[in-house]
């Protein structure tokens, strides 16, 4: 039982520490704001509650110890990632930063000129 | 053979976090400098667990919840301050 935990904790640190790889290399290379936070919300989200998953298990394997705020920790992160993503991302388009020159299309384009025009 | 795990995955995101250090640096706009330090400070939480795991000890667990909750607000206050210019507005004008 012990080094099946044990195997579970090093799975969830692999593919935690993978995801966050990943998040780096999303950010890097991607071409523009939408398409760089569209990977640093998700995959750096999913990443860190691997990790603290893993920490969980590890205390409570080596220790005994239930550690309620590892618990807390996850799902607050899970709830105010993505939201965090959004808003920066709302923020962005307002702002008026530009779309990748090869995105084909930007349903959201006349929309202040047409809520203007409609008041 | 966990304890080499920790290590690997200890240097697996502080390699991420080189490059998201890039993207702060690089960055063309504002907004991608906030995704970036956004992104982060969730990693800097991954870094504390694996730390206190290597340590053996539970007095850092608090910090991860303290960094969630920092790194949020701070998004969310930049966030307003790009789209409206204000982070608290008043608007008594009466």
């Amino acid at each position: 039982m012990t080094e099946i935990i044990r195997f579970l904790i090093g799975f969830f640190l692999i593919v935690g520490s993978f995801l966050t790889l990943v998040t780096a290399f999303g950010l890097i290379r991607l071409p523009d704001v939408y398409t760089r936070n569209h990977a640093a919300s998700k995959s750096a989200t999913l990443g860190v509650m691997c990790i603290l998953l893993a920490t969980f298990l590890f205390f409570f394997l080596e220790e005994g110890h239930f550690n309620s705020r590892l618990i807390l920790g996850i799902i607050f992160i899970f709830i105010t990632a993505p939201v965090a993503g959004h808003l920066i991302s709302r923020a962005a388009y307002n702002s008026g930063v530009p779309l990748w020159e090869k995105s084909v299309r930007d349903d959201l384009k006349g929309k202040q000129k047409y809520e203007k025009k409609n008041m | 053979m966990l304890h080499t795990i920790i290590q690997i995955s200890l240097l697996a995101v502080s390699i991420s976090m080189v490059g998201l250090i890039y993207r702060v640096i690089v960055g063309p706009t504002t907004p991608d400098r906030v995704v970036a330090l956004d992104a982060l400070g969730v990693n800097l939480i991954a870094i504390i667990a694996l730390v206190s795991m290597v340590q053996h000890s539970k007095s850092f667990l608090e910090v991860i919840l303290l960094i969630g909750i920092l790194a949020f607000i701070g998004t969310v206050a930049f966030s307003k301050f790009l789209e409206k210019g204000a982070i608290i507005e008043h608007d008594r004008d009466h």
